[in-house]
């Protein structure tokens, strides 16, 4: 589960504190919650997922997430915890010189998975999304949203317990956008919690369920 | 399944022991670094050959073979001043009755005429020359040439001569431990020097790899996985630097210590008895295959603490 305490967050350049960014959160996600993330732009939706994915640490608060106290977690915690949790980003951050399988296999690697393992389980996820025919591709020969399918096929391949999503469905079609959402459903099913920052109101409307609502790094709204 | 003109997608999918998560066989490019290391390679060896000569000939002139004092007596055979004997035998026995000497050893005729040889030719004993009698004197360890002695050996054969070579080998003894601890020193520096080099080289490579590592970070790599990826990666750069600085420094260590050889065991004539790469000391032959290897536990050390400090920098 994720749990806000009071958090407040200011990013800081070369040693001086900028202004906060993010104000008083306080909320909680139960284990196999699903939440919409929602509010205009720089209301501050993308610094509270790279909290939630631990590539910064709140400036105060307390953050607790899938049951680890963060502020005393060391770092070798912290990168076994990175592991738990899948992220679909904006800009896929896929590793250029890798090929589209090498990418998705990359957790499993990462979490010292046997390589018998890895390929069978690589495989068969760049076949879900469609990509059994570009395994040995590299990101720059594949269209936007065939890297968008391997950035979601390497968020999802380790079967996370916390799944964070920025924009997933930007560029992918109706289909593909349709696809992703029966992933996330099956996932959240099966247990996982899941937490998707959109701007897609029409993907809102036709998967209804539990948001949180940021303006101007505050939390304005959850239902 | 697999796309077809692909054939070896499968052979690669199979063969992960090399993997290149990071991309560092771009970033830490395999030709500058090994050649910095092998230069600082070649010089570590000199350094060591130059430690291990200084040595051998500080020893060799702290206790080697050499006499440490030369007495000459003119016309050994004529009846000493003060006794019966020959000035020869005189001589001779007031040496051995010394306190601090440890061996007295007259030089026999032959022995004489093959040192004069190279001025006088191979005729030297049939030459009707009053040659002097020689005696080698070595001092008992730490000694000093005894007071008086060379009035006391005067007043029972004059005309003998004492001469000490004892102030000469303790120049030469200082100069070999000069030499000894600039060697070291030089090899230090060539440390220090090639761990920043090492250093730089690995900051340039996080550098170029700052996305993908900070991908792979996030992806739950360990800063223990990071760093290893580096150091795997700058210690087979380095060894192989090492062992080609070792192997380019081998025949060139070979033909100095060949044409020092002559001066740490005068007695052979190594030169020409030995092949040069024989001439080289025992202790060298054990040293150099460890070039390649102190090179490369440098190199992961300094890879090692260099990644760890900069991933620091990351949550």
């Amino acid at each position: 589960m994720v749990r806000f305490d009071n958090v407040g967050l200011r990013y800081s350049h070369a040693g001086d504190a900028g202004p906060e960014v993010l104000h008083d959160l306080s909320f909680s996600i139960q284990a196999g919650g699903f939440r919409w993330l929602l509010g205009p732009s720089g209301a501050g939706k993308s610094s509270l997922l790279k909290l939630m994915y631990l590539a910064i640490r709140p400036s105060r608060g307390r953050l607790s997430i899938l049951g680890t106290e963060i502020g005393a977690a060391g770092r070798r915690a912290l990168a076994l915890l990175r592991r738990r949790t899948g992220v679909v980003f904006q800009d896929f951050r896929l590793l250029e010189h890798l090929s589209a399988f090498d990418n998705v296999a990359l957790p499993l690697r990462l979490a010292g998975r046997p390589e018998g393992q890895i390929r069978a389980d690589t495989t068969e996820m760049l076949r879900w999304v469609g990509l059994a025919q570009k395994l040995e591709q590299q990101p720059a020969e594949l269209s936007g949203g065939e890297q968008q399918r391997i950035a979601i096929a390497r968020a999802v391949i380790a079967r996370p317990a916390l799944l964070l999503a920025d924009e997933p469905t930007g560029n992918l079609d109706d289909t593909q956008a349709a696809r992703l959402m029966q992933l996330l459903h099956e996932l959240n099913r099966l247990g996982t919690t899941v937490v998707v920052a959109t701007h897609n109101d029409a993907l809102v409307r036709r998967h209804p369920a539990a948001s949180l609502v940021l303006e101007h790094g505050r939390l304005v709204g959850e239902h | 399944m697999w796309p077809r003109g692909r054939p070896r997608g499968t052979a690669r999918l199979l063969r992960p022991a090399g993997f290149d998560g990071l991309g560092l066989r771009r970033a830490l490019a395999g030709r500058m670094l090994p050649f910095l290391v092998a230069a600082m390679a070649f010089l570590a060896a000199l350094a060591v050959g130059g430690t291990i000569g200084a040595t051998a000939l500080a020893r060799h002139w702290r206790v080697g073979p050499a006499a440490v004092l030369t007495v000459q007596v003119p016309r050994p055979d004529a009846p000493a001043e003060d006794a019966p004997e020959s000035r020869r035998d005189r001589v001779a026995a007031l040496l051995r009755a010394t306190p601090g000497i440890a061996l007295v050893r007259p030089l026999p005729d032959e022995e004489l005429t093959e040192l004069l040889r190279p001025w006088l030719g191979a005729s030297a004993g049939e030459m009707s020359l009053p040659l002097p009698g020689v005696m080698e004197i070595r001092l008992a360890e730490g000694g000093a040439v005894p007071e008086g002695l060379a009035r006391r050996l005067g007043a029972a054969a004059p005309g003998t001569l004492v001469e000490s070579h004892l102030p000469w080998l303790r120049r030469l003894s200082a100069l070999a431990r000069s030499l000894q601890v600039s060697a070291l020193a030089v090899l230090l520096l060539v440390i220090a020097v090639a761990a920043a080099v090492i250093a730089v080289a690995t900051r340039a490579g996080l550098a170029a790899r700052r996305e993908a590592i900070e991908i792979v970070h996030g992806l739950g790599a360990t800063d223990g996985y990071i760093a290893g990826r580096f150091a795997a990666r700058i210690m087979r750069l380095a060894a192989l630097g090492g062992f080609s600085g070792a192997v380019v420094a081998l025949p060139v260590l070979a033909g100095l210590a060949w044409l020092a050889a002559p001066f740490i065991r005068p007695d052979t004539d190594l030169a020409r008895e030995i092949g040069v790469f024989a001439a080289l000391p025992m202790p060298f032959w054990l040293l150099l295959p460890g070039l390649p290897a102190a090179v490369a536990i440098i190199g992961w050390l300094t890879a090692q603490t260099t990644v760890r400090r900069w991933l620091r920098q990351l949550p």
